[in-house]
């Protein structure tokens, strides 16, 4: 027998491992597929079911205002959507101002120290953003939204007067953006440091000031990234839980008054909200509202994903 | 026209590096003066001192004086962004900015001192910048095609567009043939023999052929070991320096002996 | 000095280009003063934008740190929630405490990592050592993507949808809880295990087969060895990210105020949701002859002292997997 057909030591072991291997990367689609598929069994009674009952249990979590299903996930969504909107344009622009400011304007050393703040940031759990927002911040903040009620207030989404407690869709949406602060700024970070020199030079070769040589090279150049990273931080706002639920004073109305109380509710602290107290179907119509909030979230992560991949190819 | 510069006393550091010692220099309008000499000896770092481009590394300054046309360009109260304005600059690879057509490429820099130009003046400039950069038939048809369509050799000459449209009195070039192949090379040579009517030109070059073929003088840094500042060891007409040389560091090196 | 060909006809050279009046060109004083104005201006606005970010940060933690400390003493780490009445002082001196959270926590974290660590590295591993970068690897890749985007709520109702399936209605466990976890924990393991793997040299896995190794012990006695402290760390930060999640556990390990050991069977409390349900509870009830030792402000008092426990094992977490990818990233230099 030659030995090169002698059976290597090992070699069973080895083919066992490969079809670990393989398993484990197979078993993500199968998770993702059943997150999917129990997702949707579970909410299906509350979508195809027996009508009736769905009024009748909607009808109890609203006080029987709204009575079908989608009557009822339509201001939810709407809410969600509004109250991250609004955190993405205020994170939006700070971000920014932080992003360029680490990677263009400060110093190294404190830019090292930056960098560790903002991953502190990112650190810090969400229920204690939501403890901090309920009792610092609420209290803190009404003198400023009664300040922008009078002075704003024919705007129509500052119109007064400013709930007191602040325990509205302007305040969530504050906390909201400290949180997807650190993502939008680390990535944007990133990116901005990866602009070419050779770009930056032939901005300030031109005669441009620091900031004419951002708007016509750093910008430009990290542009579909900022874009991405704002949309992870969208999605991360979207399904943000426990900061709404501590915060908002909920309601189900398609009102953009955000200096008022009981307007909105998301979809994500309305299942936390409802959950302890549903019955059988009740939890079926709560998971098929965060049967919605899982697709809106899955469009938004798959189209962060697509904008970084074009971007990419080029 | 071009303006005549002079460097008086010039030290160079990379924070508390001395990176280039003691340049004292002349150079002349209208002409090309070339810089040349082995890796390291910092004529790059001696250019980009000229327009004030080698204080944005961070920790990089400089002393002594760079005057041109008599004005110190250090002086306390000049701006930096109005220097480069007057000074163009070239670089080692061309950089036109990635999402502007060609047309918005050439009239970025006029675009930061003047907001509204209005369409005719802007055709006018690019008109004259890329004909002036000897590009004007080649992309006259295609102007709002992104920049970095073009092929490399173009894109050096676009980019010499863009520096030409700011209308400077002294152009400098960082080795602006190094990434070309040997026909945009030749047509980057040719544009800088005609540029000179205009402009005082000031390129840095590895390549001494092509010192000898373009430049009106030239001078050589050298280091005298690694680590030890660069220094600059002889400048001559160009005529001079490559048939003659009184300076024996300058012989060896054109000679290819070391470098 | 070359003179400007004239010919008869246009060869693209200056000598046809149109005449410039430069002084349309020039910049104005006022223009330039108004360029550098709007340069100062963005400059303070981007200072102010990061003054802006850092008063809130400063403020969590100072507010954590101030009002948590109040009732952060060992009576509150060492007993749980069984026998507190209202605001009233228990028999040990304290007003109840947080032991049952901290087990909790530890014990549902645990379970998570088990779960998500192997299958976490072992997807890294197809990705990087058997994909060849084929169809399913891009598909895998995306849906790492796009299930790191998962709602933590919606990870939450999976896991409580499969065990009410599984188990009938009204399951809840702390190992259901684990699964939620593993759900949010895993993509983060399987980016950063990829990240690692790839910057292992090619030249090392060459080495070994050719010695006539197998390609698993090649995997897990070089690859893996040498890409250890950077996975290690990696999963560091994904257990500090998920040891703070609420959202999942309060759908699916529930909430008791005693101890319990065993992951598999009834609620178990974790702190997060210790901080929620103090939170929630807002004021505790003190009868009017109660005294000044029955304390109605408690629970947010004992919510904020929890919200400090998990802030400082979040922080450490993140600390030593900051420390490990130093030294990682030391010893690659060498």
């Amino acid at each position: 027998m030659s030995s090169l057909t002698k059976p290597v030591s090992g070699k069973r072991f080895d083919t066992v491992f490969r079809g670990i291997v393989y398993a484990c990367g197979i078993l993500i689609l199968v998770v993702l597929a059943a997150v999917t598929v129990f997702l949707f069994v579970r909410a299906w009674p509350a979508i195809g079911g027996n009508h009736e009952d769905v009024a009748d249990t909607i009808g109890k979590f609203t006080g029987g205002k709204i009575t079908s299903f989608w009557g009822y996930v339509g201001p939810l969504l709407f809410g969600t959507v509004l109250v991250a909107a609004i955190a993405l344009v205020v994170a939006f622009f700070v971000s920014m101002g932080i992003a360029l400011f680490i990677s263009h304007y400060a110093p190294k050393k404190l830019a090292t120290v930056l960098n560790y703040i903002v991953d502190l940031l990112a650190a810090i759990p969400s229920v204690i953003y939501g403890l901090w927002g309920g009792l610092v911040l609420v209290p803190a903040i009404y003198p400023f939204w009664n300040w922008v009620a009078q002075y704003l207030g024919w705007i129509p989404i500052f119109a007064g007067p400013a709930a007191n407690p602040a325990r509205t869709v302007a305040s969530v949406s504050v906390v909201l953006a400290i949180m997807i602060l650190p993502i939008i700024t680390s990535i944007s970070r990133d990116i901005f440091q990866q602009t070419p020199r050779l770009l930056q030079e032939a901005a300030l070769g031109l005669g441009a000031t620091k900031w004419e040589m951002i708007k016509l090279a750093v910008i430009p150049f990290g542009k579909s990234g900022v874009i991405s990273a704002s949309m992870l931080g969208l999605g991360r706002a979207l399904g943000e839980t426990m900061a709404v639920l501590m915060i908002l004073s909920p309601g189900l109305t398609y009102s953009v008054q955000l200096l008022k109380a009981s307007q909105n509710q998301t979809i994500a602290a309305n299942i936390a909200a409802q959950y302890p107290e549903a019955n059988g179907l009740g939890v079926s119509v709560l998971i098929a509202t965060g049967l919605v909030l899982f697709v809106l979230t899955f469009l938004v992560n798959l189209l962060a994903r697509k904008i970084t991949q074009k971007a990419s190819v080029k | 026209m071009g303006q005549r510069i002079d460097i008086n006393h010039l030290n160079i550091y990379y924070g508390n590096f001395l990176a280039v010692e003691d340049v004292n220099m002349h150079i002349d309008a209208n002409k090309v003066t070339a810089f040349i000499g082995p890796s390291g000896c910092g004529k790059s770092t001696v250019l980009r001192t000229l327009d004030r481009m080698h204080e944005i590394t961070p920790g990089a300054h400089c002393t002594g004086e760079v005057l041109l046309e008599g004005q110190n360009l250090y002086a306390k109260d000049v701006d930096p962004v109005a220097v480069r304005r007057d000074v163009g600059m070239v670089f080692q690879r061309p950089n036109p900015f990635p999402t502007m057509s060609i047309r918005e490429n050439v009239l970025a820099g006029a675009r930061l001192n003047n907001r509204k130009i209005a369409k005719s003046d802007a055709d006018d400039l690019v008109e004259w910048a890329l004909r002036g950069a000897n590009l004007w038939n080649e992309v006259k048809d295609r102007l709002d095609n992104p920049g970095i369509g073009l092929s490399g050799g173009q894109q050096q000459r676009l980019c010499i567009a863009r520096a030409v449209a700011v209308h400077p009195s002294v152009l400098l070039m960082d080795e602006p043939c190094s990434a070309l192949d040997p026909i945009s090379t030749l047509a980057v040579e040719d544009l800088i023999n005609e540029l000179k009517r205009d402009y005082t030109i000031v390129i840095v070059t590895h390549n001494m052929q092509q010192a000898a073929r373009i430049a009106d003088y030239t001078a050589f840094f050298n280091l005298k070991a690694v680590g030890q500042p660069g220094h600059l060891e002889y400048f001559a007409d160009t005529t001079t320096m490559f048939s003659n040389p009184q300076n024996e560091e300058a012989e060896r090196y054109i000679s290819g002996r070391f470098g | 000095m070359s003179t400007p060909r004239k010919t008869a006809e246009d060869d693209g050279s200056i000598a046809y280009a149109p005449v410039i009046d430069w002084d349309k060109f020039k910049p104005s004083r006022s223009s330039l003063a108004a360029r550098k104005r709007k340069d100062g201006l963005m400059h303070a606005l981007i200072i102010l934008a990061f003054i802006v970010a850092l008063i809130p940060l400063i403020s969590v933690l100072w507010t954590t740190l101030v009002k948590g400390a109040q009732r952060f003493n060992w009576d509150f780490l060492s007993h749980n929630m069984t026998n507190v009445i209202g605001g009233q002082q228990t028999a040990s001196g304290g007003y109840g405490g947080i032991l049952h959270a901290i087990i909790g926590t530890l014990e549902i974290t645990l379970g998570a990592m088990v779960i998500s660590i192997p299958i976490g590295l072992l997807c890294a591993v197809y990705l990087v050592e058997y994909s060849g970068d084929g169809k399913l690897a891009k598909t895998i890749r995306l849906l790492v993507d796009v299930m790191s985007g998962i709602p933590s709520i919606v990870a939450g109702l999976f896991a409580f949808s499969v065990f009410t399936i599984i188990g009938g209605p009204g399951t809840a466990n702390g190992f259901e809880g684990s699964v939620a976890l593993s759900l949010l924990m895993i993509p983060t393991v399987v980016k950063t295990s990829e990240e690692m793997l790839k910057i292992v040299p090619n030249d090392l896995r060459e080495a070994s087969l050719a010695l006539g190794v197998t390609k698993q012990r090649t995997i897990t006695k070089v690859v893996l060895r040498t890409s250890l402290p950077g996975i290690v760390s990696g999963v560091i930060l994904a257990i500090a990210r998920v040891i703070g999640e609420t959202a999942p556990l309060l759908l699916t390990a529930g909430y008791i105020v005693s101890t319990n050991m065993n992951l598999f069977s009834g609620q178990m409390t974790t702190l997060p949701v210790y901080v929620y349900q103090e939170y929630s509870k807002f004021r505790a009830y003190c009868p009017e002859d109660a005294g000044a030792s029955c304390v109605a402000a408690i629970p947010m008092q004992r919510a904020w002292s929890a919200a400090l426990m998990l802030i400082v094992i979040v922080l450490i977490l993140n600390l030593i997997g900051r420390i490990v990818a130093k030294i990682f990233s030391v010893e690659t230099k060498r």
